[in-house]
């Protein structure tokens, strides 16, 4: 019997050529670092990093109306903790909470519903970031709180759906991507049919992968075997959580409260009907419409690279800021400040600067 | 972000569950799962349970992370 490392040199071998494979989802990166699966990987093949980090992805402008909101009188914002040192064009929110804004860090959009509930003279704002996984959480929160009339509930609502994303990088003539390792959270809730036309209409084989380090090892291994047979299918990896067609009712549930809308993605721009935004039906609980937010113009370092590392382009030691001007005790861009960015991972992971 | 874990149902009140992960309990909402039971194993992400695993996946998990060394893994 051959292990799984032996398999993969050997379907390597095979293939002739180096490939690349993305993995979306930035827990996926966390985990191909964290436990060295990258030095096990026969030196054709390459793992890079896609833009699935929520954090990563979303606007300046988008902390700049979160911190905006944080300031006003009666507000309270609510976070999940990854938002909180996002450096937006001239503060963070972990800055204004220092200043005495009320920011409050939440577990669950649950969570955030019933800190509305307890303080009923406040307006709690919560920020809504996050891929599928997440955004059927806050469908939940803006539905419950319509239905139970919790007045001083709304969300800034930013989330973004995966496959347009996917496809946008597969038409830039820069990113070269031989399959895609995808998202196994996201696909919880989308179901793997999702990817199909990529599959279909692009030819690149997608793997729905676990997060243990034998669950990326067993989908570079398919992906392989697909590339070797000349086959582009979507296969999944992870089929004790992923199904054909998914979570239902958490489908449902956002079907209800979100509508498709076209998304800025910070480093890669607008992408048609890659976002998610709060039905009119729902309008007493979009903040958006609520306080009237105005999305400025955004103040961006023009030597952050984060936008080519987000599509694979480049790799944080092609940035001239990393590890220099940009740690993750002072974060320049969105991929060191988030503990999933391909920064923060490659500075914890893979000596800091190179050689 | 899109980190979720698995966990198992030690407490059940209608759209609420307290689970257990190793030891560490906490209440989560389970309405976006079919039929919760007691003693179900769930996976769960930011306060909810978005799917529940049948016993030969929980087994499945338990048999990959009882490989220690991942260079010894059998294809």
């Amino acid at each position: 019997m051959k292990t799984l490392v032996e398999t993969v040199d050997e379907l390597a071998g095979r293939v002739g050529r180096d490939v690349k494979f993305m993995e979306v989802c930035g827990t996926h990166t966390m985990v191909a670092f964290r436990t060295g699966l990258r030095q096990l990987l026969p030196p054709g093949v390459c793992l890079i990093s896609g833009p699935g980090c929520p954090v990563c992805v979303t606007g300046i402008n988008y902390i700049d109306a979160a911190i905006e909101l944080c300031r006003q009188p009666g507000v309270i914002v609510a976070t999940f903790g990854d938002l909180l040192r996002v450096p937006g064009s001239d503060s963070s929110l972990e800055r204004e909470r220092a200043a005495g804004a009320n920011v409050r860090i939440v577990y669950s959009p649950s969570d955030a519903l019933v800190l509305a509930r307890e303080c009923p003279s406040k307006r709690v704002v919560f920020l809504g970031v996050g891929f599928e996984t997440t955004a059927p959480t806050v469908a939940w929160a803006i539905f419950r709180a319509a239905r139970d009339g919790v007045s001083n509930f709304s969300v800034l609502c930013a989330h973004k759906t995966m496959p347009h994303a996917m496809e946008a990088l597969l038409k830039d003539q820069q990113v070269e991507i031989d399959g895609f390792i995808c998202p196994g959270h996201v696909s919880v809730i989308t179901g793997s049919a999702m990817y199909r036309f990529i599959a279909e209409q692009y030819r690149i084989p997608c793997v729905v992968s676990g997060f243990e380090a034998w669950d990326m090892l067993k989908s570079v291994e398919m992906l392989l075997r697909q590339v070797v047979e000349g086959r582009a299918e979507v296969e999944v990896e992870y089929s004790r959580s992923v199904t054909e067609r998914g979570n239902v009712a958490a489908q449902r549930l956002m079907e209800e409260v979100f509508e498709e809308c076209d998304a800025g993605w910070r480093g890669i721009g607008t992408i048609g009907k890659s976002g998610l935004a709060i039905r009119p039906k729902y309008a007493a609980f979009d903040a958006a419409r609520v306080f009237e937010v105005k999305y400025g113009e955004a103040h961006v370092n023009p030597l952050c690279r984060c936008g080519g590392i987000l599509r694979g382009v480049y790799t944080p030691l092609d940035c001239k800021l990393f590890g220099r001007a940009c740690t993750p005790t002072n974060p320049l861009g969105p991929c060191m400040v988030s503990s999933e960015g391909t920064c923060a991972a490659y500075y914890k992971y893979e000596g800091r600067l190179a050689a | 972000m899109c980190l979720a874990v698995p966990a198992k149902i030690v407490e059940l009140n209608d759209s609420t569950a307290t689970i257990s992960v190793e030891g560490a309990l906490r209440e989560v909402d389970v309405s976006l799962i079919e039929e919760p039971r007691l003693g179900d194993y769930v996976l769960v992400h930011a306060g909810f349970a978005i799917h529940k695993w049948d016993k030969s996946e929980v087994e499945e998990l338990e048999a990959i992370r009882a490989a220690t060394d991942l260079r010894e893994v059998l294809t």
